[in-house]
């Protein structure tokens, strides 16, 4: 069997989640196969890193060099083909980094490329059994790849459990010097950080979130009547911001924002795994959506198969009838 | 500037609930409502803006059969100077590195400034432009939410990264961009533009046309094989609530109180 290698995101000195979902991924390929880790960058920040992976990786290939310091595909593509043997086995999240860097390494290495890769099934021959979803979750694939020549497998985060069995402490080892400085024709200028919007949805405790199910902007009043009941706030999934139907502070999601509620109602909401990143702490999930296959109710604790339109004003109504006598007790005492 | 834009034909997931087929191993098509890939029209949208700021023209081509011909019709009523479908029997079953030789060798048969992919497809792989990008070796960004053109050949673009946060970048031209969504507000096409669109002649080109080997693409040269569909495992699973609207809203009401979500 082919090498593997696993391509190390970082940030501010400190590993991503996925490095140590990546040697769970590589181990589930071939577990007789060790991984190695590479990882580059530039200064104090990639040595605290390359040190940190000891517990995760055997081997950490540490590539230095300025140009490296912030990462760009087009140059952490270049490192990679210079240190990475033909034939192997590259493992990238599929993140908004590995969308960038992996289509156009698979293709340089003469390799296979499977994207947003959930599972492993072991192999067959040269051919490597791997699970894909599509139509947003919907339904699941099997996608075969012949590794034969080697191949780019992008890993969706948080779909391979990061196990305890840590091997023997790992060494890092110096690559940089068959890097060289890499040359690249797209030059990062800046990063621009998102916009605060009117609410911080972060804050939160409890959130109506709306999806594509919501149907047309005027209907966002009653999601956002429910929520005012609720003494909640609205937020949303991506196409509601696509379609500028709401505030892009409003996104919860990768590309948006990272909400930790006591409670989250997904209404209308089909359940992408981008979707569902941006939702930690391990919320109450309350799924609304009328189609009884939605992959929100694989994550959410109670789901009701019923059009928004009609359950939201119904809840509303409800949720008010409650509150009324109480507050008209609490008006009593003043 | 001359600007390719790759689009697809495909289910469109807002209208449909994918259900296996009884048969196993395939999904249920035989109801399936299809439309352009939706990311797409924001590609096309982008091209048609730059296009009216620049000057220059928008091509659109796709890799499919006759019944992709409708999508090249719905982009051209957008404002689409030109379709063209890229169609051969040799080239079914082919992989994302298989669709990318493809439209390598039609993207060599022309000179285009600047070629953008919609996001992503149904599929969720998001490749063929990266891989695009890499066997012409053109520079290539995905996830672009802004593009300015800057006089000296190169483009400023922001790409989304994690967060909502933007990164700036500057890259030459030629280059490939696959274009994120919510980038801009993609025209309406009404019946009324296909209708003036539905007699314009649309090319077809094979891979002779092409001048494209036969090893490059098709089912033969796929290293990637989609095997079958599945129903995806149950996982922890909802308590679906039962009875009826009333019902279930009370027991959410009570839930709700349970669980803090009422404030
Ligand atoms: C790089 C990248 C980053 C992304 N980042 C994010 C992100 O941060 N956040 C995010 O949300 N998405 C993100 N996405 C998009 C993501 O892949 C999905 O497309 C998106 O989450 C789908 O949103 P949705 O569930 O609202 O819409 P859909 O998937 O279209 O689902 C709509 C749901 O509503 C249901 N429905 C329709 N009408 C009704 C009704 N009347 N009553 C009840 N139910 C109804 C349908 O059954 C369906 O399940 C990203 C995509 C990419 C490629």
């Amino acid at each position: 069997m082919s090498r593997i290698f696993a391509y190390i995101l970082h940030k501010g000195g400190v590993a991503d989640d996925s490095a140590a979902e990546l040697a769970a991924a590589a181990r589930k390929i071939d577990r007789a196969q060790p991984c190695t880790a590479v990882v580059t960058g530039w200064g104090a920040d990639l040595d605290k890193v390359c040190e940190s992976l000891r517990g995760a990786y055997p081997e950490i290939w540490k590539i230095a060099a300025g140009p490296l310091a912030y990462p760009n595909a087009e140059l952490v593509r270049q490192a990679l083909l210079a240190v990475i043997p033909a034939g192997s086995v590259v493992l990238v999240p599929h993140s908004h980094f590995g969308v960038d860097l992996s289509p156009g390494l698979s293709i340089k290495m003469n390799a296979a490329y499977v994207p947003d890769v959930v599972d492993v099934e072991g192999a067959e021959g040269s051919w490597l059994k791997t699970v894909r979803q599509e139509f947003g979750g919907q339904v699941s694939a099997h996608v075969h790849c012949d590794i034969s020549a080697g191949a780019v497998l992008n890993i969706r985060p948080g779909a391979f459990r990061a196990e305890g069995d840590a091997p023997a402490e790992g060494r890092v080892v110096d690559k940089s010097a068959q890097v060289g400085a890499p040359t690249a024709r797209r030059q990062y200028v800046e990063t621009i950080a998102a916009e605060a919007g009117d609410v911080d949805i972060t804050r939160e405790q409890a959130l109506v979130s709306i999806g594509r199910g919501i149907g047309e902007e005027e209907n966002i009043a009653i999601a956002e009547d429910l929520a005012e009941a609720l003494g909640a706030v609205v937020s949303c999934s991506r196409p509601v911001v696509d379609a500028k139907w709401m505030d892009k502070s409003r996104q919860v999601g990768s590309s948006g924002c990272t909400v930790r509620p006591k409670v989250y109602m997904a209404c209308g909401i089909s359940g992408s795994f981008q979707h569902l990143a941006g939702i930690k702490g391990n919320p109450f999930i309350v799924a609304v959506n009328k189609n009884p296959k939605a992959p929100i109710f694989r994550v959410a604790n109670v789901g009701i198969v019923d059009d928004i339109l009609e359950f939201m004003p119904a809840l509303a109504k409800r949720v008010r009838k409650e509150s009324v006598p109480a507050k008209t007790k609490g008006a009593a005492h003043d | 500037m001359e600007i390719l834009v790759c689009v697809k034909r495909a289910p469109d997931t807002s209208e449909n609930e994918i259900q296996l087929a009884a048969a196993g191993g395939d999904i249920e098509r035989d109801d399936l409502v299809y439309s352009v890939n939706e990311p797409d029209n924001y590609a096309v949208e982008e091209a048609l803006q730059i296009v009216a700021r620049t000057g220059g023209s928008v091509t659109v081509a796709t890799v499919g059969g006759e019944e992709d011909e409708e999508v090249l019709r719905r982009e051209m009523a957008m404002g689409a100077n030109r379709g063209v479908l890229i169609s051969d029997d040799g080239f079914t079953g082919s992989d994302g590195r298989g669709t990318a030789a493809i439209l390598k060798s039609f993207v060599e048969t022309g000179r285009y400034d600047l070629i953008l992919t919609g996001v992503q497809a149904e599929d969720g792989c998001a490749q063929v432009g990266g891989m695009l990008a890499a066997m012409l070796d053109y520079p290539f960004a995905s996830l672009v939410t802004s593009i300015e053109v800057l006089q000296n050949g190169k483009l400023k673009i922001a790409r989304e990264i994690e967060g909502g946060s933007k990164e700036i970048n500057h890259i030459d031209l030629p280059c490939v961009l696959s274009i994120q969504t919510g980038i801009n507000e993609p025209r309406y096409v009404g019946m009324r533009g296909i209708r003036q669109i539905a007699s314009v002649p649309i090319p077809t080109l094979g891979a002779s046309d092409l001048g494209m080997d036969g090893g490059a693409a098709g089912r033969a040269a796929a290293k990637v094989r989609r095997v079958d569909y599945f129903t995806p495992p149950e996982g922890k699973g909802a308590k679906i609530l039962t009875g009826s609207r009333e019902e279930i809203v009370d027991q959410v009401m009570e839930l709700l109180k349970a669980e803090g979500g009422l404030n």
